[in-house]
């Protein structure tokens, strides 16, 4: 097959998107060359920023004409290098599709374009007293389409669920420029569940264009409280008990004391700069019922020895100290010129445990590790902070994120709780999954992707040489070299 | 093939080094950004383009990759980072608190001026030649009043689009220059506080009565004012368009002017100029002779309102009847951190009400010379912000900073609103003189 060659590819593309939104010169793709994984970094060969469905259509089979690969992005907050175009290609960035396209409040739904901010949608859906749920750390910034790629999950995940609890139905263009739609407002659709099967599937099947998402009604009333602890084990205690005590609260947020010197200095939002962790514990419901509700929150915080345990007394208080917490992760910059922030998850009970394994890890390796993360639901994130003109330093920090996330699923858990997979952790899936489990993952992307051009080098590990010992010690991420995508 | 990266390689792909590095691009603020993007959604030119190089994130991205030597420090890399406003906004809503301001200023030291050749070459002409001599910049002002006046202004409609737009911003050039009838002026009842002036280099000739309003208000809070005759020019604008050798000459002289006049306190009613000049410190370090002094002038510069609302407004203050929203100036609310003290004064005057417009501290694409070098963009923030300042449905809006206001009256009047622009110091003028009004009506 006589491949486009780029000069007539670029040409065609700007006649289906016009010429200022497809970006050709070093200047303007620089900055496409990373996501907030700051491990990792590969620069695309074009860039086009489409403003409708059927322009994502085209654009995608002029792609696959020219045999280069297409990776999606949303705002490029990604953790896990999931947008990063390992095999150089053209990134679909969606961010100019922000059109939220209908809210029905009778319904409670809404109907949006990929690249809508997932704040604004909330905050266009509170004139009818309605919220979408899912509220990564990034919501201020993350698109809806990124949400779903990664299944991003965030603080009040812990009730509500992740993205995919809240998706109906999305309209996608498939590897061949084709529009397909999955998924109903239905309760129980008939058929395959295609939708969630696209939900965290990181670009890697299809491209998102349209998205139904469910609407919720506002609680009455919250409560926020801030428990202050000495040390790491009471607060992870009080988690495990809170969760066996058959109480779940919205959200339940831990904070240590590194993430915590940062995070005051950014907010000033009345951390505690030296205890050694904080929970920011919230609880919704009806007026009458939150009262008891936290009293029995704070009597097992009690046997804990908290120092303080806090009321938000206002809106404004509660909403820096969510400010706090949301932001936390950008104000480790603060404190280190690098992190690597992982994403692990464990039982609630084993929490005590895993996090003590975390602290003995870091020490070991000589590392600093802040923690702020989703206690409640047992999803860590332990931060490594790092200076990477260090030597050695990149080899030290992958080492120590490895046995981290060893633990992790040693103790029963997994090794990603809403990050994804991305280029970070594909070689990790085979610690969760047998060969035969891979392959019949392989056999699904084969499916919706036959050629290999959507988003290649992330999600799933590449087949093994036969004979080959699954060796998973070393290759953290691999990247393909570019050669011959236009020769 | 696959080359599998582990732990001992970086995967890195960056685009080779193509040029020399530029060392003048690599400054220790670039670390501290984490690439996180919590900052994209506040900047004002993401909004409207949502491109990774028209954000904050990716223009640090930009300039630490040309600072490398992977791209080149030529005309598209200066459109991106020409195009920013300078207005902060992604300090504010920066968690690991990168200093953006200094790397953008790094980098228009590199870049030079903005726009054409032509443009940019009378940038240069200003920047050096008008802005550090104020006599000047008088004997120009005189001419475009004259012209104003002339009628000559009807010939403005054979000019082509783009000048004729220029020549809507600008302002109408009022009869009187303010000049200060001696340069120390008394308190008013108890002496609280002696206190500097900055008389600024637009100020005094496009807004005279806005600095005469502030040496009243001053007096009248127990300040004794200084506005030493050495003074010139901030050089705000020289700093925000590479101009630094011309900026570091005007600040020193603005240092000795004020550090001679034995001063509690530099009052500034211009937030850009306020911002310019608590930064003098960074603009002249590694200047031995300078380093120290300009540490305590940076220290001693204040807001009007900041001081004002600091020290407690003394004295009784009259009824403005009046409904206002208030127009956070981006050097000010981002430069500064300012924002509780204007509100604060404001409240203070009896019979006004404040109503918040949405997003009050997005810039409104003044923005220097902004409005002249980027008019579309510009034009498209205003008209945003006058959509949002029409929603709040106040008669009037209160913006503490010359370029804000021109640009508002210029958003009002191609809004056909009639939403009144005042500075903060004004209203609080009103307060004071309508409570003596009121007095001295008592006593007849
Ligand atoms: C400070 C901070 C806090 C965070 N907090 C959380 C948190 O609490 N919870 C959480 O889960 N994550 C969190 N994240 C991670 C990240 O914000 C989420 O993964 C988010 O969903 C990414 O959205 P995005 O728009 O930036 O997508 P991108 O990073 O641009 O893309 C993410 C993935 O989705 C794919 N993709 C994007 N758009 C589409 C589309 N239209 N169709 C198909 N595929 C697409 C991309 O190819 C990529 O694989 C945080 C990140 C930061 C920087
Ligand atoms: S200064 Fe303003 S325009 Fe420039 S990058 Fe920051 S937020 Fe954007
Ligand atoms: S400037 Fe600040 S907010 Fe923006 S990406 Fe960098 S660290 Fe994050």
């Amino acid at each position: 097959m006589k491949v486009m060659d780029r000069r007539t590819l670029v040409a065609r593309l700007r006649e289906v998107v016009g010429a200022p939104h497809v970006l050709t010169r070093p200047e303007d793709l620089v900055v496409y060359e990373q996501d907030a994984f700051l491990v990792a970094h590969a620069s695309p060969d074009i860039v086009v920023l489409p403003g409708a469905a059927a322009e994502v259509g085209t654009v995608i089979a002029l792609a696959r004409a020219a045999g280069v690969p297409v990776i999606a992005r949303g705002a490029g907050t990604g953790l896990n290098g999931g947008s990063i175009p390992v095999a150089g290609g053209l990134m679909l960035v969606l961010t100019r599709m922000n059109r939220i396209l209908e809210i029905d409040a009778r319904s409670r739904l809404a109907v949006v374009e990929p690249g809508v901010v997932n704040i604004d949608l909330s905050a266009a859906s509170a004139r009818d007293g309605l919220f979408y749920a899912p509220d990564p750390g990034s919501q201020g910034v993350s698109t809806i389409g990124g949400n779903v790629g990664n299944n991003a999950g965030g603080p009040h995940c812990l009730a509500y669920g992740v993205t995919g609890n809240h998706v109906l139905g999305m309209e996608v263009v498939l590897s061949s420029g084709e529009i397909m739609t999955v998924g109903s407002p239905a309760v129980d659709a008939p058929g395959y569940d295609l939708a969630g099967l696209l939900v965290g599937s990181e670009g890697t099947l299809g491209v998102i264009t349209r998205i139904t998402v469910r609407l919720l009604r506002q609680a009455e009333a919250v409560r926020t409280l801030l428990a202050v602890f000495e040390t790491i084990d009471d607060a992870s205690q009080t988690v495990s008990e809170v969760i066996a005590a058959g109480i779940v609260p919205t959200a339940m947020e831990m904070i240590d004391a590194v993430v915590m010197r940062a995070v005051e200095a950014a907010i000033h939002a009345g951390y505690p700069a030296d205890a050694g962790a904080v929970l920011l514990i919230e609880v919704e419901g009806h007026v009458q019922a939150l009262p008891g509700l936290m009293e029995r929150i704070a009597a097992v915080a009690k046997r804990h020895r908290p120092r303080v345990l806090r009321q938000a007394n206002s809106a404004r208080e509660r909403e820096l100290l969510w400010k706090g917490r949301k932001e936390g992760a950008g104000a480790l910059g603060r404190l280190a010129p690098s992190y690597y922030l992982h994403d692990g998850v464990v039982p609630r009970t084993k929490l005590p445990e895993v996090m003590a394994k975390v602290a003995a890890i870091a020490r070991t390796h000589g590392l600093v590790i802040g923690n702020l993360f989703h206690a409640g639901d047992g999803n860590l994130h332990p931060t490594i902070l790092f200076d990477p003109r260090q030597p050695g330093m990149l080899a030290r920090v992958v080492q120590a994120g490895e046995e981290i996330l060893r633990a992790c699923v040693a103790a029963g858990g997994s090794i990603t709780g809403e990050h994804g997979v991305g280029i970070e952790k594909r070689e990790y899936m085979r610690w969760l999954f047998t060969e035969a489990d891979l392959q019949a993952m392989r056999r699904v992307k084969d499916a919706f992707d036959p050629t290999g051009l959507l988003n290649p080098g992330k999600l799933l590990p590449d087949v093994m040489s036969s004979g080959a010992q699954a060796d998973v010690k070393s290759p953290a991420f691999s990247v393909r070299p570019r050669a011959g995508l236009w020769s | 093939m696959e080359t599998s990266v582990s732990s001992m390689h970086l995967p890195l792909q960056r685009t080779e080094p193509h040029g020399p590095v530029v060392p003048g691009l690599q400054i220790p603020e670039l670390d501290q950004c984490v690439h996180c993007g919590l900052c994209l959604t506040q900047c004002p030119t993401y909004r409207v383009t949502r491109l990774e190089t028209e954000s904050p994130r990716g223009r640090i991205h930009l300039v630490r990759a040309a600072g490398e030597g992977r791209i080149s420090t030529g005309e598209r890399f200066a459109e991106h980072l020409n195009l920013c406003l300078m207005c902060r906004a992604c300090e504010t809503a920066c968690p690991s608190g990168v200093k953006y301001g200094r790397i953008a200023e790094a980098a228009r030291e590199v870049i030079g001026p903005p726009g054409s050749a032509l443009s940019r070459a009378v940038a240069r002409l200003a920047f050096t030649q008008l802005f550090p001599r104020l006599g000047r910049m008088r004997v120009l002002l005189r001419l475009l009043r004259f012209y104003q006046r002339s009628g000559l202004r009807a010939v403005a409609r054979v000019l082509p689009r783009r000048l004729r737009e220029m020549e809507a911003l600008l302002p109408p050039v009022p009869a009187r220059f303010f000049t200060p009838e001696a340069e120390v002026l008394p308190a008013i009842g108890t002496r609280r506080a002696r206190v500097g002036l900055l008389n600024g280099c637009i100020m005094p000739l496009l807004f005279g009565d806005i600095n005469a309003a502030t040496v009243r208000v001053l007096r009248r809070n127990g300040c004794e004012v200084v506005i030493p005759k050495g003074q010139g020019c901030c050089g705000a604008l020289n700093v925000h368009n590479g101009e630094t050798t011309a900026a570091k000459a005007m600040a020193k002289r603005n240092i000795d002017a004020f550090l001679a006049a034995g001063v509690d306190a530099v009052i500034v009613n211009a937030a850009g100029c306020g911002a310019t000049m608590k930064e003098y410190d960074h603009l002249l370090r590694g200047d031995p002779e300078y380093t120290e002094k300009a540490a305590r002038f940076s220290a001693l510069c204040r807001d009007a309102s900041e001081f004002l609302a600091d020290l407690g407004l003394t004295g009784p203050l009259g009824p403005v009847d009046m409904t206002v929203t208030y127009q956070d100036p981006c050097h000010l609310a981002h430069g500064q951190k300012v924002r509780a003290q204007p509100r604060q004064l404001l409240a203070a005057i009896p019979g006004l009400t404040l109503i918040e417009m949405e997003a009050s501290d997005r810039c409104c694409g003044s923005a220097g010379i902004y409005n002249v070098t980027h008019p579309e963009m510009s034009r498209t923030l205003l008209d945003e912000k006058m959509t949002s300042i029409g929603r709040t449905g106040a008669e009037a809006v209160v913006a503490p900073n010359p370029g804000c206001m021109l640009q508002l009256r210029y958003g009002a009047q191609r809004a056909k609103a009639g939403t009144a622009v005042y500075h903060l110091m004004d209203l609080l003028d009103q307060a004071y003189q309508a409570a003596e009004d009121d007095a001295g009506r008592a006593r007849a």
